[in-house]
């Protein structure tokens, strides 16, 4: 039986998340299901049904070469601001 | 008790009976279902019913003075208003009980078009409410029947169970809804003589079973609180 992906929405205008999966026989069947399993309690504004094998998955992202340098999450201000501030004598509380 | 407690009682005690019978009987199939999805689709269609039956019960009840629980539960089979249909125990037949489910939500959507059309503002409100919902049950019927009919056995079964209760489908409506239902399924009306050994009030052997199970706690303990 084919795999389906659901993602579903909380709220209008909030981003779809991915909330589970479930086998079904058709895509009819998938939607009835689908209403059970993530929908009965109003916990979903609205659902996305998707059949597994649409989906791309890419999960290989190769970095043979030190690339570290391209990165821009810089340094921790918060061990260079310690410093400062106990060179200056005034460390908080 | 007034003119329109009386004719409310009349017109909705058979369909909340109906109701409760159907969620009962659909929920017996809870963690035997032909699948785990299923399991939870089907049990929450029963769980629908019996909602229907509760809400319908109250109507009657604030008219007759008495309380849903009491209409649900303190009346003996002989006085269940129940279609003979609803009240076959169908477990383990999954081809059967779709048969029965699809022939019943067909006729279920007949009557409440009727009832949506009640010069009763609260009870043309309550049916509309209810069809929202069985609209979705309408569907998970028509998909299984769809399903079942894809391969030789499925269809045949299918065929054969809705030969054998189709009978009962039309005896559960009232005679003047009869004709819509034979047109949505395409079948021809059976005769009245087959007709009335199925219509409402009798009694199968089997609801006797089933109300010695479903009223088993209640009897138990008569002024529980829960």
């Amino acid at each position: 039986m084919p795999v389906w992906e659901v993602f579903r929405r909380e709220r209008p205008g909030q981003p779809f998340e991915h909330a589970g999966s479930f086998p079904a026989p058709d895509a009819t069947f998938a939607e009835v299901y689908a209403r059970d399993l993530y929908a009965r309690r109003n916990e979903s504004q609205a659902l996305w049904i998707v059949p597994r094998d649409a989906v791309v998955e890419i999960e290989d992202f190769p970095e043979e070469t030190d690339r570290s340098y391209r990165r821009v999450d810089g340094y921790s201000l918060k061990v260079r601001l310690r410093e400062a501030r106990e060179r200056a004598g005034s460390l908080p509380g | 008790m007034s003119e329109q407690a009386r004719s409310r009682a009349d017109l909705l005690l058979p369909i909340a009976d109906d109701e409760l019978i159907v969620g009962w009987r659909n929920s017996e199939w809870t963690g035997i279902a032909p699948f785990l999805e299923e399991d939870v689709a089907f049990s929450s269609i029963a769980q629908n019913e019996i909602g229907h039956a509760r809400v319908l019960y109250e109507l009657v009840a604030e008219e007759l003075g008495t309380d849903p629980d009491a209409l649900a539960f303190d009346r003996a089979p002989a006085e269940s208003r129940c279609a003979p249909l609803v009240q076959l125990q169908l477990v383990p037949d999954w081809g059967r009980t779709i048969a029965r489910h699809y022939l019943y939500e067909t006729a279920d959507a007949v009557r409440l078009e009727a009832l949506k059309a009640s010069g009763d503002a609260a009870v043309a409100g309550l049916a509309a409410k209810i069809d929202r919902e069985e609209g979705y049950h309408r569907m998970h019927a028509e998909m299984w029947v769809d399903r079942l009919a894809e391969s030789d056995e499925g269809r045949e079964r299918l065929e054969a169970a809705v030969d054998e209760l189709w009978p009962y489908a039309v005896a559960m409506l009232e005679p003047e809804l009869r004709p819509a239902l034979a047109e949505r399924i395409g079948r021809d009306l059976p005769s009245d003589k087959l007709l009335r050994v199925l219509e409402r009030g009798v009694a199968l052997p089997e609801l006797e079973e089933l109300y010695d199970e479903m009223t088993m706690v209640r009897r138990l303990a008569p002024a529980g609180r829960w």
